[in-house]
């Protein structure tokens, strides 16, 4: 065992891979180059199938996931805030989501550990809500922020600065833009429930799961790439399907 | 075809450079399959799969999941690449006659060596560089590490070639073929490894290129 140990080090650590930091070294070269080719194979056409209904997973089969220490709730007055590089800014309820042209999809999630699942979801694609924001074609990035907070390990509650950041995570404009990229508030013929990110979630059919931000407060268009809540602890950045 | 060598110079240097990749991608593989030890969709798990079992402690490679993803999706690169040389040579050279397995000349040379190895056969068949069994051993685990690189593309970027993933039967088809060719290329690896046991000479060969004929 130790042995092994030894020489998996050596082999690695010869070649600047450090597993504990995948972003740096030459793991970290590698995951540009993977990044380079994912966008490479990336087509904004491209659609995901849309599964038969027989292989829908069981509401109660479908895994359910968040940071928080309990089920997150919309705090009052909840909107989400659209803003950034566009000409018009939009706060928007609930109500106003379903007044925007509707889509649904059935397809299967992707999820970083391996396991798949098929959902149907309801909602606004994401190309629709540019529209409607007026969206500069020079935010080449949108960021997606939640109230989704993970605890905090200190005991200082209420100092903003200490906090854990909420679960994020920033996107490329072409994957944001994809039809199948949905604002969804909807799931399986039902409205979403808290816990499956309610009241509105992002769902995409070309990313894995960690890149759909759940319990959404925010849409930030921008001209610069920003990271997430995995993807700065080392996941991979692109993570399409 | 002018003489070279048992094992050429390509052949012996990409043989070699399999054995850190393959342990690799093996050992981060088995990583991977640990963040989720099962097989099938959430909900219609497969029924041979043992749920929830955990690959062997001393297999894993790269500590945790980014790592390991990291690391297998960095070394299937140069994995992929060695394994395209390996066959492009063997095409140019024409190096695949005498390595190829091919029915008419080998599958009885095959069942013969197979008798002479569980003694029921007193004598092994004529041979040239490759009996018929080392033949269908070589070529299947070929077939097999092809298979694995395109079940692989399916669990990379099943969507952006989702026709791939339907010859797999899907995304969770294409997951247990991957696991399944792991398994199978072990299997091939530990008999690789016995036989070069009982046959030393063969180590020195894949060294050193062996006579020229």
């Amino acid at each position: 065992m130790k042995r092994r140990q030894l020489l998996t080090f050596a082999l690695l650590g010869a070649a600047g891979c450090n597993s504990e930091k995948p972003h740096d070294g030459l793991l970290g070269a590698m995951e540009k180059w993977n990044d380079g080719a994912q966008r490479l194979l990336f087509r904004k056409q491209k659609l995901a199938p849309e599964e038969p209904e027989r292989l829908l997973t069981r509401m109660e089969d479908f895994p359910i996931y968040h940071v928080a220490p309990d089920v997150p709730v919309a705090p009052k007055g909840w909107r989400l805030e659209v803003k950034g590089l566009c000409s018009k800014p939009l706060s928007l309820s609930v109500d106003d989501l379903q007044r925007l042209p509707r889509t649904d999809m059935r397809v299967r999630h992707h999820c970083v550990e391996g396991w798949s699942a098929v959902a149907s979801w309801h909602g606004v694609r994401m190309s629709e809500i540019a529209r409607a924001c007026g969206a500069d074609p020079r935010a080449r990035f949108v960021e997606f922020n939640s109230f989704d907070r993970p605890d905090s390990p200190g005991s200082d509650d209420d100092d903003d600065e200490k906090m854990p950041k909420p679960y994020a995570s920033g996107w490329d404009r072409e994957s944001v833009d994809h039809p199948q990229t949905l604002l969804a508030y909807g799931m399986n013929g039902e409205l979403l429930t808290p816990d499956h990110g309610a009241p509105v979630r992002l769902y995409s059919a070309v990313k894995l799961g960690y890149k759909n931000v759940k319990y959404l407060s925010e849409v930030v268009y921008q001209p610069m790439r920003t990271g997430g809540y995995w993807e700065d602890q080392g996941y991979e950045w692109f993570a399409g399907v | 075809m002018a003489l070279r060598p048992q094992q050429p110079l390509l052949i012996r240097l990409t043989h070699w450079a399999n054995v850190p990749l393959l342990v690799i991608i093996a050992g981060s593989g088995l990583t991977i399959l640990n963040s989720f030890p099962d097989m099938g969709p959430k909900g219609a798990e497969y029924f041979w799969y043992p749920h929830g079992k955990a690959p062997p402690e001393a297999l894993m490679i790269g500590g945790w999941l980014a790592g390991a993803r990291h690391i297998h999706f960095g070394v299937a690169w140069f994995l992929a690449l060695n394994g395209l040389i390996y066959i492009l040579y063997q095409i140019a050279s024409g190096e695949w006659r005498r390595r190829v397995f091919q029915i008419k000349r080998d599958a009885l040379n095959a069942l013969q060596t197979a008798l002479y190895y569980v003694r029921i056969r007193k004598h092994p068949p004529e041979q040239g560089l490759y009996n018929g069994l080392q033949r269908f051993a070589y070529t299947s685990a070929i077939a097999i590490a092809v298979l694995e690189v395109l079940s692989g593309l399916v669990l990379y970027k099943p969507v952006q070639l989702s026709l791939l993933t339907s010859l797999f039967g899907g995304y969770d088809g294409a997951r247990a073929v991957h696991l399944l060719g792991l398994c199978a290329l072990a299997l091939f690896t530990l008999g690789h490894l016995v036989l070069v046991a009982l046959h030393p000479r063969e180590l020195f060969t894949i060294f050193t290129g062996g006579k020229r004929e």
